[in-house]
Protein backbone atom coordinates (compact mmCIF):
# COMPACT_ATOMS: atom_id res chain seq x y z
CA UNK A 1 0.00 0.00 0.00
CA UNK A 2 1.38 3.57 -0.77
CA UNK A 3 2.22 5.83 2.04
CA UNK A 4 -0.75 8.02 2.62
CA UNK A 5 0.63 10.88 4.65
CA UNK A 6 -1.34 12.72 7.44
CA UNK A 7 -1.34 16.67 7.30
CA UNK A 8 -2.31 19.09 9.85
CA UNK A 9 -3.83 22.55 8.79
CA UNK A 10 -4.35 25.46 10.51
CA UNK A 11 -6.67 27.74 8.25
CA UNK A 12 -7.44 31.22 9.15
CA UNK A 13 -11.08 31.71 9.42
CA UNK A 14 -11.05 34.92 7.05
CA UNK A 15 -8.91 33.75 3.95
CA UNK A 16 -8.15 29.91 3.69
CA UNK A 17 -10.21 28.52 5.38
CA UNK A 18 -13.19 29.82 3.16
CA UNK A 19 -10.51 29.26 0.56
CA UNK A 20 -10.73 25.51 1.69
CA UNK A 21 -14.85 25.89 1.89
CA UNK A 22 -14.58 27.56 -1.76
CA UNK A 23 -12.31 24.58 -3.31
CA UNK A 24 -15.37 22.19 -1.93
CA UNK A 25 -18.43 23.79 -3.09
CA UNK A 26 -17.18 24.38 -6.46
CA UNK A 27 -15.55 20.64 -6.39
CA UNK A 28 -12.36 20.84 -6.88
CA UNK A 29 -10.52 17.94 -6.49
CA UNK A 30 -7.80 17.68 -3.66
CA UNK A 31 -6.19 14.44 -1.29
CA UNK A 32 -8.35 13.50 1.65
CA UNK A 33 -5.22 13.77 3.58
CA UNK A 34 -5.49 16.93 5.30
CA UNK A 35 -7.28 17.55 8.80
CA UNK A 36 -8.28 21.05 8.58
CA UNK A 37 -8.35 23.47 11.53
CA UNK A 38 -10.02 26.55 11.78
CA UNK A 39 -8.03 29.69 13.84
CA UNK A 40 -9.31 32.92 13.75
CA UNK A 41 -6.14 34.64 12.52
CA UNK A 42 -2.81 33.01 11.44
CA UNK A 43 -0.73 34.79 13.99
CA UNK A 44 -3.09 33.07 17.13
CA UNK A 45 -0.57 29.60 15.76
CA UNK A 46 1.24 29.11 18.98
CA UNK A 47 4.24 27.12 17.76
CA UNK A 48 3.90 24.87 20.18
CA UNK A 49 0.98 23.72 18.02
CA UNK A 50 3.25 23.11 15.65
CA UNK A 51 5.47 21.55 17.13
CA UNK A 52 2.62 19.14 18.96
CA UNK A 53 1.12 18.07 15.94
CA UNK A 54 4.65 16.78 14.30
CA UNK A 55 5.30 15.33 18.08
CA UNK A 56 1.75 13.24 17.58
CA UNK A 57 2.65 12.05 14.36
CA UNK A 58 1.70 14.79 11.57
CA UNK A 59 4.01 14.09 8.57
CA UNK A 60 3.52 17.48 7.61
CA UNK A 61 2.02 20.84 9.22
CA UNK A 62 0.02 23.52 6.25
CA UNK A 63 -0.87 27.06 7.82
CA UNK A 64 -2.83 29.06 5.02
CA UNK A 65 -3.22 32.62 5.93
CA UNK A 66 -4.59 36.06 4.37
CA UNK A 67 -2.07 37.58 1.86
CA UNK A 68 0.30 40.71 2.87
CA UNK A 69 -1.77 43.20 3.87
CA UNK A 70 -4.95 41.86 4.03
CA UNK A 71 -4.71 40.48 7.89
CA UNK A 72 -7.81 41.09 9.89
CA UNK A 73 -5.57 42.06 12.58
CA UNK A 74 -3.22 43.93 10.83
CA UNK A 75 0.29 41.78 11.03
CA UNK A 76 -0.62 37.88 12.47
CA UNK A 77 -0.01 36.85 8.96
CA UNK A 78 3.63 38.52 8.95
CA UNK A 79 4.58 37.01 12.39
CA UNK A 80 3.32 33.90 11.70
CA UNK A 81 5.69 34.02 8.54
CA UNK A 82 8.69 34.86 10.89
CA UNK A 83 7.56 32.22 12.94
CA UNK A 84 7.64 29.53 10.64
CA UNK A 85 10.56 30.57 9.10
CA UNK A 86 12.36 30.13 12.41
CA UNK A 87 10.13 26.97 13.09
CA UNK A 88 12.00 25.51 9.52
CA UNK A 89 14.92 25.92 10.85
CA UNK A 90 14.81 24.50 13.77
CA UNK A 91 12.81 21.75 12.44
CA UNK A 92 16.28 20.57 10.51
CA UNK A 93 18.11 21.58 13.02
CA UNK A 94 16.71 18.47 14.84
CA UNK A 95 17.42 16.81 11.63
CA UNK A 96 13.67 16.90 9.92
CA UNK A 97 13.10 18.00 6.75
CA UNK A 98 11.58 22.01 6.43
CA UNK A 99 9.64 20.76 3.69
CA UNK A 100 7.55 19.22 6.02
CA UNK A 101 6.07 22.94 6.94
CA UNK A 102 4.67 24.63 4.62
CA UNK A 103 3.15 28.15 4.80
CA UNK A 104 0.78 29.81 2.13
CA UNK A 105 -1.39 33.20 1.67
CA UNK A 106 -4.43 31.80 0.56
CA UNK A 107 -7.77 34.39 -0.11
CA UNK A 108 -10.93 33.56 0.55
CA UNK A 109 -11.23 33.65 -3.65
CA UNK A 110 -8.79 30.91 -4.44
CA UNK A 111 -10.01 27.72 -4.03
CA UNK A 112 -8.41 26.75 -6.93
CA UNK A 113 -4.76 27.16 -5.24
CA UNK A 114 -5.80 26.09 -2.20
CA UNK A 115 -6.29 23.00 -4.05
CA UNK A 116 -3.37 23.08 -5.85
CA UNK A 117 -1.43 24.21 -2.90
CA UNK A 118 -2.57 20.35 -0.85
CA UNK A 119 -2.05 19.00 -4.02
CA UNK A 120 1.53 19.66 -3.88
CA UNK A 121 1.92 19.32 -0.39
CA UNK A 122 0.49 15.82 -0.54
CA UNK A 123 2.80 14.67 -3.33
CA UNK A 124 6.07 16.76 -1.46
CA UNK A 125 5.08 14.48 1.85
CA UNK A 126 5.01 11.45 -0.33
CA UNK A 127 8.38 11.53 -1.41
CA UNK A 128 9.68 12.51 1.70
CA UNK A 129 8.22 9.46 3.76
CA UNK A 130 6.56 9.33 6.58
CA UNK A 131 7.84 11.38 9.67
CA UNK A 132 11.16 10.19 10.82
CA UNK A 133 9.79 11.06 14.60
CA UNK A 134 7.14 8.12 13.82
CA UNK A 135 10.38 5.58 13.52
CA UNK A 136 11.87 6.92 17.28
CA UNK A 137 8.30 4.85 18.93
CA UNK B 1 9.53 13.36 60.77
CA UNK B 2 9.34 14.71 64.35
CA UNK B 3 8.64 18.78 64.41
CA UNK B 4 11.63 20.33 65.93
CA UNK B 5 13.90 17.52 64.97
CA UNK B 6 16.73 18.13 63.11
CA UNK B 7 16.35 17.78 59.22
CA UNK B 8 18.43 14.56 56.96
CA UNK B 9 19.40 16.48 53.89
CA UNK B 10 21.12 14.96 50.81
CA UNK B 11 22.95 16.53 48.19
CA UNK B 12 23.53 15.39 44.72
CA UNK B 13 25.13 15.96 41.60
CA UNK B 14 24.59 13.92 38.16
CA UNK B 15 25.80 16.16 34.51
CA UNK B 16 26.74 19.32 36.23
CA UNK B 17 29.22 21.71 35.72
CA UNK B 18 29.51 22.03 39.72
CA UNK B 19 27.89 25.35 39.82
CA UNK B 20 25.16 24.67 41.42
CA UNK B 21 27.10 23.53 44.65
CA UNK B 22 29.02 26.46 44.88
CA UNK B 23 25.60 28.56 44.03
CA UNK B 24 24.33 26.61 47.35
CA UNK B 25 27.86 27.72 49.19
CA UNK B 26 27.05 31.43 47.93
CA UNK B 27 24.44 31.50 50.81
CA UNK B 28 27.18 32.48 52.81
CA UNK B 29 26.22 32.32 56.67
CA UNK B 30 23.12 30.95 56.28
CA UNK B 31 24.59 27.60 55.19
CA UNK B 32 25.06 27.73 59.38
CA UNK B 33 21.42 28.44 59.21
CA UNK B 34 21.33 25.22 57.21
CA UNK B 35 24.31 23.11 59.58
CA UNK B 36 22.00 23.87 62.66
CA UNK B 37 18.40 22.59 61.45
CA UNK B 38 19.67 20.01 59.08
CA UNK B 39 22.55 16.70 59.20
CA UNK B 40 23.84 16.44 56.36
CA UNK B 41 24.00 12.38 54.72
CA UNK B 42 25.28 13.14 50.69
CA UNK B 43 27.21 15.70 49.45
CA UNK B 44 29.96 14.24 47.01
CA UNK B 45 31.12 18.59 46.18
CA UNK B 46 31.76 18.54 49.96
CA UNK B 47 32.19 15.61 52.26
CA UNK B 48 33.52 12.16 51.81
CA UNK B 49 30.31 10.06 51.49
CA UNK B 50 30.40 6.54 49.79
CA UNK B 51 27.20 5.48 47.54
CA UNK B 52 27.34 2.47 50.15
CA UNK B 53 26.23 4.79 53.02
CA UNK B 54 22.78 5.83 51.09
CA UNK B 55 22.03 2.53 50.09
CA UNK B 56 21.92 1.16 54.21
CA UNK B 57 19.83 4.02 54.74
CA UNK B 58 16.34 2.93 55.71
CA UNK B 59 13.51 3.64 52.86
CA UNK B 60 12.20 7.38 53.12
CA UNK B 61 14.84 8.41 56.35
CA UNK B 62 15.92 11.33 54.61
CA UNK B 63 14.17 14.20 54.06
CA UNK B 64 14.71 16.63 51.16
CA UNK B 65 17.41 15.55 48.14
CA UNK B 66 18.87 18.77 46.39
CA UNK B 67 19.55 16.77 43.30
CA UNK B 68 21.26 18.86 40.59
CA UNK B 69 22.53 18.21 37.11
CA UNK B 70 21.19 16.57 34.31
CA UNK B 71 20.68 12.69 33.94
CA UNK B 72 23.33 11.66 31.18
CA UNK B 73 24.80 8.70 32.60
CA UNK B 74 23.45 5.31 33.76
CA UNK B 75 25.06 5.85 36.95
CA UNK B 76 22.66 8.90 37.46
CA UNK B 77 19.59 7.71 36.72
CA UNK B 78 20.79 4.30 39.32
CA UNK B 79 21.50 7.36 41.89
CA UNK B 80 18.00 9.44 41.23
CA UNK B 81 16.14 6.30 41.89
CA UNK B 82 18.37 5.35 44.68
CA UNK B 83 17.79 8.80 46.32
CA UNK B 84 14.10 9.10 45.46
CA UNK B 85 13.22 5.96 47.66
CA UNK B 86 15.80 7.05 50.39
CA UNK B 87 13.87 10.51 50.71
CA UNK B 88 10.45 11.75 51.56
CA UNK B 89 11.10 15.27 49.13
CA UNK B 90 12.96 15.75 45.79
CA UNK B 91 14.08 18.82 44.88
CA UNK B 92 15.07 19.71 41.38
CA UNK B 93 17.72 22.26 42.34
CA UNK B 94 19.08 24.11 39.57
CA UNK B 95 18.35 24.41 35.91
CA UNK B 96 20.22 21.01 35.03
CA UNK B 97 18.56 19.18 36.58
CA UNK B 98 14.75 21.23 36.14
CA UNK B 99 14.83 21.06 32.25
CA UNK B 100 18.23 19.21 31.16
CA UNK B 101 19.87 22.57 31.04
CA UNK B 102 23.28 23.41 29.22
CA UNK B 103 24.19 19.28 29.14
CA UNK B 104 20.70 19.07 27.76
CA UNK B 105 21.76 20.68 24.48
CA UNK B 106 23.92 17.51 23.31
CA UNK B 107 20.32 16.08 22.71
CA UNK B 108 21.15 17.56 19.05
CA UNK B 109 23.04 14.38 18.55
CA UNK B 110 23.22 11.29 19.72
CA UNK B 111 25.75 8.50 21.45
CA UNK B 112 27.17 7.31 18.22
CA UNK B 113 27.60 10.82 17.21
CA UNK B 114 29.09 12.41 20.46
CA UNK B 115 31.49 9.49 20.71
CA UNK B 116 32.68 10.19 17.35
CA UNK B 117 33.32 13.71 17.69
CA UNK B 118 35.03 12.92 20.77
CA UNK B 119 36.97 9.98 20.81
CA UNK B 120 37.57 9.75 16.91
CA UNK B 121 37.21 13.39 14.68
CA UNK B 122 38.77 16.14 16.74
CA UNK B 123 42.43 17.31 15.33
CA UNK B 124 44.02 16.62 18.94
CA UNK B 125 42.60 13.00 19.24
CA UNK B 126 45.16 10.02 18.30
CA UNK B 127 42.91 6.98 18.44
CA UNK B 128 43.54 4.52 15.28
CA UNK B 129 41.61 1.42 16.81
CA UNK B 130 38.94 3.67 17.14
CA UNK B 131 37.86 2.62 20.64
CA UNK B 132 34.96 4.50 22.64
CA UNK B 133 33.94 3.89 25.78
CA UNK B 134 32.46 0.40 26.67
CA UNK B 135 29.91 -0.25 29.60
CA UNK B 136 32.20 -3.84 30.16
CA UNK B 137 35.41 -5.23 29.73
CA UNK B 138 36.96 -8.64 31.05
CA UNK B 139 40.83 -7.97 32.36
CA UNK B 140 42.23 -11.05 34.03
CA UNK B 141 39.37 -12.50 34.37
CA UNK B 142 37.63 -10.00 36.32
CA UNK B 143 34.87 -7.86 35.33
CA UNK B 144 35.65 -3.91 34.71
CA UNK B 145 32.27 -2.24 34.47
CA UNK B 146 31.37 1.98 32.99
CA UNK B 147 28.00 3.60 33.74
CA UNK B 148 26.28 3.55 30.22
CA UNK B 149 26.20 6.86 28.33
CA UNK B 150 22.43 7.45 27.44
CA UNK B 151 21.47 8.45 23.44
CA UNK B 152 20.32 11.33 25.33
CA UNK B 153 20.17 14.08 28.37
CA UNK B 154 17.57 13.62 30.54
CA UNK B 155 15.64 15.89 33.15
CA UNK B 156 15.77 14.82 36.23
CA UNK B 157 11.70 14.50 36.23
CA UNK B 158 11.72 12.11 33.44
CA UNK B 159 13.72 9.45 35.23
CA UNK B 160 12.07 10.00 39.16
CA UNK B 161 9.12 11.93 40.82
CA UNK B 162 10.20 15.04 41.37
CA UNK B 163 8.68 17.26 44.06
CA UNK B 164 9.84 20.85 43.62
CA UNK B 165 11.82 22.85 41.16
CA UNK B 166 14.50 25.41 42.03
CA UNK B 167 15.37 26.64 38.76
CA UNK B 168 18.25 28.88 37.33
CA UNK B 169 21.65 28.39 36.34
CA UNK B 170 23.06 28.21 38.85
CA UNK B 171 19.94 29.12 40.87
CA UNK B 172 19.81 32.79 42.36
CA UNK B 173 20.99 33.08 46.17
CA UNK B 174 17.54 35.04 47.07
CA UNK B 175 15.88 31.48 45.71
CA UNK B 176 17.74 29.76 47.92
CA UNK B 177 16.90 31.43 50.97
CA UNK B 178 13.61 30.66 50.26
CA UNK B 179 14.28 26.77 50.23
CA UNK B 180 15.94 27.22 53.54
CA UNK B 181 13.38 28.87 54.66
CA UNK B 182 11.07 26.19 53.20
CA UNK B 183 13.69 23.54 55.00
CA UNK B 184 13.70 25.54 58.46
CA UNK B 185 9.87 25.56 58.13
CA UNK B 186 9.42 21.96 57.41
CA UNK B 187 11.96 21.14 60.45
CA UNK B 188 9.74 23.40 62.74
CA UNK B 189 5.97 22.80 61.79
CA UNK B 190 6.24 19.80 59.28
CA UNK B 191 4.51 21.75 56.92
CA UNK B 192 5.66 21.99 53.11
CA UNK B 193 4.67 23.79 50.24
CA UNK B 194 2.48 22.34 47.66
CA UNK B 195 3.39 19.49 45.15
CA UNK B 196 5.11 20.96 41.61
CA UNK B 197 5.62 23.95 43.14
CA UNK B 198 8.44 26.14 41.32
CA UNK B 199 10.29 28.39 43.79
CA UNK B 200 10.91 31.53 41.44
CA UNK B 201 8.36 33.91 40.35
CA UNK B 202 5.20 32.97 38.56
CA UNK B 203 5.42 35.79 35.80
CA UNK B 204 7.83 36.56 33.16
CA UNK B 205 11.04 38.14 33.67
CA UNK B 206 10.45 41.24 31.84
CA UNK B 207 8.06 42.06 34.39
CA UNK B 208 10.70 42.35 37.63
CA UNK B 209 13.07 44.26 35.11
CA UNK B 210 13.87 47.46 35.50
CA UNK B 211 14.46 48.60 31.86
CA UNK B 212 12.31 50.84 29.99
CA UNK B 213 10.25 49.29 26.98
CA UNK B 214 9.00 51.48 24.31
CA UNK B 215 7.47 48.53 21.75
CA UNK B 216 9.98 49.12 19.17
CA UNK B 217 10.76 46.89 16.58
CA UNK B 218 13.47 45.50 15.76
CA UNK B 219 15.50 44.65 12.70
CA UNK B 220 19.28 44.22 12.92
CA UNK B 221 20.24 41.71 15.63
CA UNK B 222 23.08 42.53 17.53
CA UNK B 223 25.78 40.65 19.66
CA UNK B 224 26.94 41.47 22.96
CA UNK B 225 30.41 42.01 22.12
CA UNK B 226 29.62 44.07 19.08
CA UNK B 227 28.76 47.22 21.24
CA UNK B 228 28.30 48.31 24.70
CA UNK B 229 24.30 48.64 25.27
CA UNK B 230 22.65 51.43 26.96
CA UNK B 231 22.28 50.95 30.57
CA UNK B 232 17.94 52.15 31.00
CA UNK B 233 16.66 50.61 27.66
CA UNK B 234 15.19 46.96 27.20
CA UNK B 235 17.99 44.99 25.40
CA UNK B 236 15.52 43.44 23.42
CA UNK B 237 14.51 46.98 21.66
CA UNK B 238 18.56 47.36 21.62
CA UNK B 239 18.95 43.69 19.16
CA UNK B 240 20.08 42.11 21.87
CA UNK B 241 18.19 38.51 22.06
CA UNK B 242 16.89 38.78 25.70
CA UNK B 243 14.76 36.24 26.24
CA UNK B 244 12.62 37.92 28.92
CA UNK B 245 9.24 37.86 28.14
CA UNK B 246 9.24 34.40 27.73
CA UNK B 247 11.13 33.15 30.63
CA UNK B 248 10.29 33.05 34.61
CA UNK B 249 11.24 35.46 36.83
CA UNK B 250 12.77 35.09 40.08
CA UNK B 251 16.57 35.58 39.19
CA UNK B 252 16.15 39.04 40.45
CA UNK B 253 16.81 40.13 36.60
CA UNK B 254 20.99 39.64 37.14
CA UNK B 255 21.77 39.35 33.70
CA UNK B 256 20.11 42.13 32.39
CA UNK B 257 21.60 43.83 35.39
CA UNK B 258 25.05 43.07 33.98
CA UNK B 259 24.15 44.72 30.90
CA UNK B 260 23.60 41.00 29.59
CA UNK B 261 20.39 39.70 27.87
CA UNK B 262 18.45 36.64 29.30
CA UNK B 263 19.62 33.75 28.37
CA UNK B 264 16.23 31.96 29.76
CA UNK B 265 17.79 30.09 32.46
CA UNK B 266 14.73 30.28 34.28
CA UNK B 267 12.74 28.02 32.08
CA UNK B 268 9.58 28.91 30.91
CA UNK B 269 6.85 30.95 32.92
CA UNK B 270 4.03 28.99 34.66
CA UNK B 271 1.78 29.00 31.92
CA UNK B 272 3.76 27.29 29.28
CA UNK B 273 4.52 23.71 28.33
CA UNK B 274 7.84 24.43 25.57
CA UNK B 275 10.18 27.28 26.01
CA UNK B 276 11.98 27.30 23.21
CA UNK B 277 8.55 27.25 21.34
CA UNK B 278 7.22 30.58 23.40
CA UNK B 279 10.37 32.26 23.36
CA UNK B 280 10.60 32.04 19.06
CA UNK B 281 6.95 32.91 19.38
CA UNK B 282 8.29 36.52 21.57
CA UNK B 283 11.17 37.06 18.91
CA UNK B 284 9.61 36.63 15.95
CA UNK B 285 6.73 38.99 17.21
CA UNK B 286 9.68 42.21 17.65
CA UNK B 287 11.85 41.37 14.60
CA UNK B 288 11.22 44.34 11.69
CA UNK B 289 7.76 45.15 11.94
CA UNK B 290 7.37 48.44 11.75
CA UNK B 291 7.78 48.62 7.34
CA UNK B 292 6.81 45.12 6.95
CA UNK B 293 4.08 46.13 4.09
CA UNK B 294 7.29 46.62 2.10
CA UNK B 295 9.21 44.15 3.56
CA UNK B 296 9.47 41.10 0.32
CA UNK B 297 10.33 37.54 1.24
CA UNK B 298 14.09 37.78 0.69
CA UNK B 299 13.44 40.80 3.28
CA UNK B 300 12.18 38.83 5.59
CA UNK B 301 14.36 35.60 5.36
CA UNK B 302 17.10 37.47 5.43
CA UNK B 303 16.19 39.07 9.27
CA UNK B 304 15.45 35.56 10.47
CA UNK B 305 18.52 34.35 8.77
CA UNK B 306 20.06 36.94 11.34
CA UNK B 307 19.36 34.22 13.86
CA UNK B 308 22.09 31.69 13.33
CA UNK B 309 21.05 28.94 15.36
CA UNK B 310 17.30 28.89 16.88
CA UNK B 311 17.58 25.89 18.53
CA UNK B 312 20.52 26.67 20.94
CA UNK B 313 19.49 30.33 21.43
CA UNK B 314 15.66 29.45 22.30
CA UNK B 315 16.34 25.98 23.95
CA UNK B 316 19.83 27.26 25.49
CA UNK B 317 18.42 25.71 28.89
CA UNK B 318 15.27 23.15 28.21
CA UNK B 319 15.70 21.34 25.32
CA UNK B 320 15.80 17.81 26.76
CA UNK B 321 11.80 18.68 28.18
CA UNK B 322 10.87 20.42 24.43
CA UNK B 323 8.09 19.04 22.80
CA UNK B 324 10.72 17.59 20.14
CA UNK B 325 13.43 17.17 22.52
CA UNK B 326 16.03 15.49 20.53
CA UNK B 327 17.58 15.25 17.12
CA UNK B 328 15.92 12.58 14.64
CA UNK B 329 17.81 8.77 14.58
CA UNK B 330 17.83 9.14 10.40
CA UNK B 331 18.27 12.58 9.78
CA UNK B 332 16.51 13.71 6.31
CA UNK B 333 18.50 16.96 6.36
CA UNK B 334 22.33 17.76 7.81
S1 LIG C 1 22.23 24.55 36.39
FE1 LIG C 1 23.98 25.72 35.65
S2 LIG C 1 25.22 26.01 37.48
FE2 LIG C 1 23.82 24.32 37.91
S3 LIG C 1 24.94 22.47 37.31
FE3 LIG C 1 23.73 23.11 35.56
S4 LIG C 1 25.16 24.32 34.33
FE4 LIG C 1 25.98 24.21 36.39
S1 LIG D 1 13.28 41.97 27.05
FE1 LIG D 1 14.96 41.76 28.48
S2 LIG D 1 15.78 43.81 28.77
FE2 LIG D 1 13.76 44.01 27.82
S3 LIG D 1 12.36 44.32 29.53
FE3 LIG D 1 12.39 42.11 29.09
S4 LIG D 1 13.97 41.27 30.43
FE4 LIG D 1 14.24 43.50 30.37
S1 LIG E 1 18.44 37.03 33.48
FE1 LIG E 1 17.75 35.16 32.43
S2 LIG E 1 19.63 33.99 32.06
FE2 LIG E 1 20.09 35.57 33.60
S3 LIG E 1 19.77 34.55 35.57
FE3 LIG E 1 17.87 35.55 35.04
S4 LIG E 1 16.66 33.97 33.97
FE4 LIG E 1 18.78 33.28 34.00
S1 LIG F 1 -6.76 37.39 9.81
FE1 LIG F 1 -6.10 35.96 8.28
S2 LIG F 1 -3.97 35.81 8.81
FE2 LIG F 1 -4.63 37.31 10.25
Amino acid sequence: MSFEPKIIGFACNWCTYAGADLAGTSRLKYPPNIRLIRVMCTGRIDPEFILAAFARGADGVFVGGCHPGDCHYMSGNYKAKRRIELLRKMLAQLGISPERLRMEFISAAEGAKFAQVIREFTEKLKELGPSPLKAEE
Amino acid sequence: MAEGKKVKLALYWAATCGGCDVATLDIEERILDLAAIADIVLWPVAMDFKYEDVETLEDGSVDICLFNGAVRLGEHEELAKLLRQKCKVMVAFGSCACFGGIPGLANVANREQIFNIAYKETVSTENPEGVTPQTELEVDGKKLTLPVFFDEVFALDRVVDVDYYVPGCPPAVERINDLVDIVAKYAETGELPPKGAVIASEKALCEECPRKREEKRIKEIRRPQDFLPDTEKCLLEQGLICLGPATRGGCGARCINANMPCRGCYGPTAAVRDHGASVLSAIASVLGLEEETELTEEQLTAITDQIKDPLGTFYRFTLPVALLNKVVQKKEVE
